[in-house]
């Protein structure tokens, strides 16, 4: 009965972490049911978001930047109406992917597949499943903005090595959207008011000088515009494209920075309102 | 196979009397291991204005089956999550393994495997993979978790379902998963929800005897339930809940000791006679109940009450003679029935 003995072992060790009140510094589980999730069930909603900025890309860059022509690209250059547009989508993805993940997404699982309850019946803390969940989100975020980013790439947008840094800066972004959106979520009770979020991502994704240059608002707009996190990301991500950084640059990182740093403790701070009632 | 806790191979044998109520209520003494692993005192829960939970104290010995009886809200699922540190008390002490859930939540869940009322396997992962990933968020290796997984479906009946989606599978298949699943980390306190409603007969007594097996093993059993039969069967000890309060204590036979009488006449007059028909019976046995279906008299010998009943002239549709049970306990305690 040797297997008896090695199972008594290892059911002991497992008893006998480390455990914090909301923790159990076991993230890694909740990623690797995500993964496994993904793999056995959800890779075509997976691949559907992949899809999303490729076709506003080509609809966009390549339908209506044969109107447009060339525009001026950070710094002054002349860039091509689609070179000047992908960075932005790239950024509006990350958005859109973080926010899901981390909202709706959230929302359901907690609601209605019960999963959450679940975890939490066993020696997960909230904490390791909320830090599971965005790290998930994060990953596939990563993924979304290294396939539009090779998807650029084929399309002929990069003329620098700099733009492998958009990955990188996708991620970041994807992190300020992903920590605020759980916060968020900890607040919404019914599906009414989670729709208030795209409420609010909708006017966001349009008017953050996604498709035209800042300049064409009064002054008053541009500075409400330059508050939303978007405008940030999209800005971020349109100066990497292209190598010409500005002291605006460390601006941008700063203010996600500081947006993750926000979310986390949101988040954190009402963990038990998310996830224990 | 699930190992025997030391806790219970040393001491005690469980409790078997409502006299345990009067032994200390102790937290855990700082060395050597608690003489109860569950203790609450004064355990309360509102929800705003409403108290689901008003007030309850009770203590579990190591190796017991402890049952929480009582009819659709009378708070039992409220007091299991708060057990299992889900849900925050209002007020009052509790304390699991000589842990406070509400401040070491993960660690309090580390010794118990949960049966929750509704199944919530994870749809999106196959039956073993529900078992293995279950495992995972215990912490436990995967070199631990294939094999227990294996032997987990076989104790659930579930191997030729291994790789079978959980959407596959039946009602009680579900039920029996979602046991097989609790016991993956080996817990020493098992809390099950209403393990058997929605199942049907033959699936409740396979669930029983696999509860029994592991009550045999020496895991303690924290059961709630609306059956009385499920309560007889399986606790050696159980509280009697209504409306957030306990109404009695003890063992099913000492509750019925207590609160009934041995026999029960069971007499249908048909529905307009049974509610007139109690003047005419007075003083057979010891108690009547006129419920609107039948008419139940509590005596020590339910032949000879039935006797008495004819030789009184009177002739019931039908009349039964039974013994008194745990439903009998609670018509008394609470004058409504626990199932309607």
């Amino acid at each position: 009965m040797s297997a008896l003995t090695t199972s008594h072992s290892a059911t002991e060790a497992a008893r006998n972490r480390k455990f914090g009140p909301l923790y159990s510094r076991n993230v890694r589980a909740v990623v690797a049911r995500g993964l496994m999730a993904t793999k056995s069930s959800n890779w075509m909603v997976m691949l559907s978001g992949f899809f999303e900025p490729v076709l506003y890309l080509i609809s966009m860059g390549v339908g209506l930047g044969a109107i447009v022509g060339t525009v001026q690209g950070p710094g002054g250059g002349e860039i091509s109406y689609a070179a000047y547009i992908a960075p932005a989508l790239l950024a509006v993805s990350a958005m859109n992917g973080a926010v899901y993940d981390s909202t709706w997404n959230v929302f359901f699982k907690m609601n209605f597949a019960k999963l959450y309850q679940g975890m939490l019946y066993t020696s997960l803390g909230p904490l390791d499943v909320a830090m599971g969940e965005i790290f998930l989100a994060l990953l596939r975020g990563l993924m979304y903005a290294t396939g539009f980013t090779a998807v650029m790439g084929l399309m002929g947008l990069i003329t620098t090595p700099w733009a492998i840094l958009m990955i990188p800066a996708a991620v970041l972004i994807a992190f300020g959207f992903a920590s605020f959106g759980m916060g968020i979520t900890s607040f919404m009770k019914t599906f009414q008011q989670m729709d208030w979020i795209n409420f609010f991502m909708l006017p966001m994704f349009l008017f953050s000088a996604t498709f035209y240059p800042l300049s064409v608002y009064p002054q008053y707009i541009q500075w409400l515009i330059q508050a939303m996190p978007l405008w940030h990301g999209v800005e971020l991500l349109r100066q990497i494209s292209v190598g010409i950084f500005t002291p605006a640059t460390a601006v941008h990182v700063g203010y996600y920075l500081v947006m993750i740093a926000f979310g986390v403790l949101l988040t954190t701070g009402r963990l038990r309102r998310l996830f224990l009632k | 196979m699930i190992r025997v806790p030391e806790l219970v191979s040393k001491e005690e044998s469980p409790a078997k009397e409502a006299s345990q109520k009067d032994a200390s209520v102790s937290s855990p003494a700082e060395s050597g291991p608690p003489q109860y692993v569950i203790t609450a005192e004064n355990l309360t829960k509102r929800y705003g204005d409403v108290v689901a939970v008003d007030g309850i104290s009770f203590s579990v010995p190591a190796g017991e089956a402890f049952g929480l009886l009582g009819p659709n809200g009378a708070g039992k699922s409220t007091t299991m999550k708060m057990i299992g540190g889900v849900s925050q008390r209002t007020s009052g002490s509790l304390s699991i393994m000589g842990l406070d859930p509400d401040q070491n939540g993960p660690e309090v869940r580390a010794h118990l495997g949960v049966v929750p009322q509704q199944d919530n396997l994870d749809e999106e992962l196959k039956v073993r993979d529900n078992l293995l990933v279950y495992g995972r968020y215990f912490g436990l290796p995967m070199s631990y978790l294939r094999p227990k997984a294996d032997e987990l479906l076989e104790f659930a009946q579930l191997t030729d379902k291994a790789k079978s989606k959980v959407d596959a599978l039946s009602g009680g298949m579900k039920r029996r998963l979602t046991i097989a699943r609790s016991l993956i980390n080996e817990p020493r306190i098992l809390l099950l929800d209403e393990p058997t409603t929605g199942l049907d007969p033959q699936a409740r007594h396979i669930l029983w005897d696999r509860l029994f097996r592991l009550k045999e093993q020496g895991v303690t059993l924290i059961l709630t339930t609306h059956y009385m039969d499920e309560a007889e069967q399986l606790c050696d000890r159980l509280i009697v809940v209504d409306k957030g309060r306990i109404m009695a204590e003890g063992s099913p036979a000492s509750l019925i000791r207590e609160y009934s009488t041995r026999e029960v006449l069971e007499l249908r007059f048909g529905s307009e006679r049974n509610a007139t028909v109690g003047t005419e019976l007075e003083g057979i046995g010891e108690r009547l109940e006129t419920l609107p279906d039948r008419v139940l008299i509590y005596a020590h010998d339910g032949e000879a009450a039935l006797e008495e009943v004819s030789a009184r002239g009177l002739h019931p549709v039908t009349s039964l003679v039974r013994r008194s049970s745990l439903e009998d306990v609670f018509l008394r305690l609470t004058g409504r029935s626990l199932v309607d």
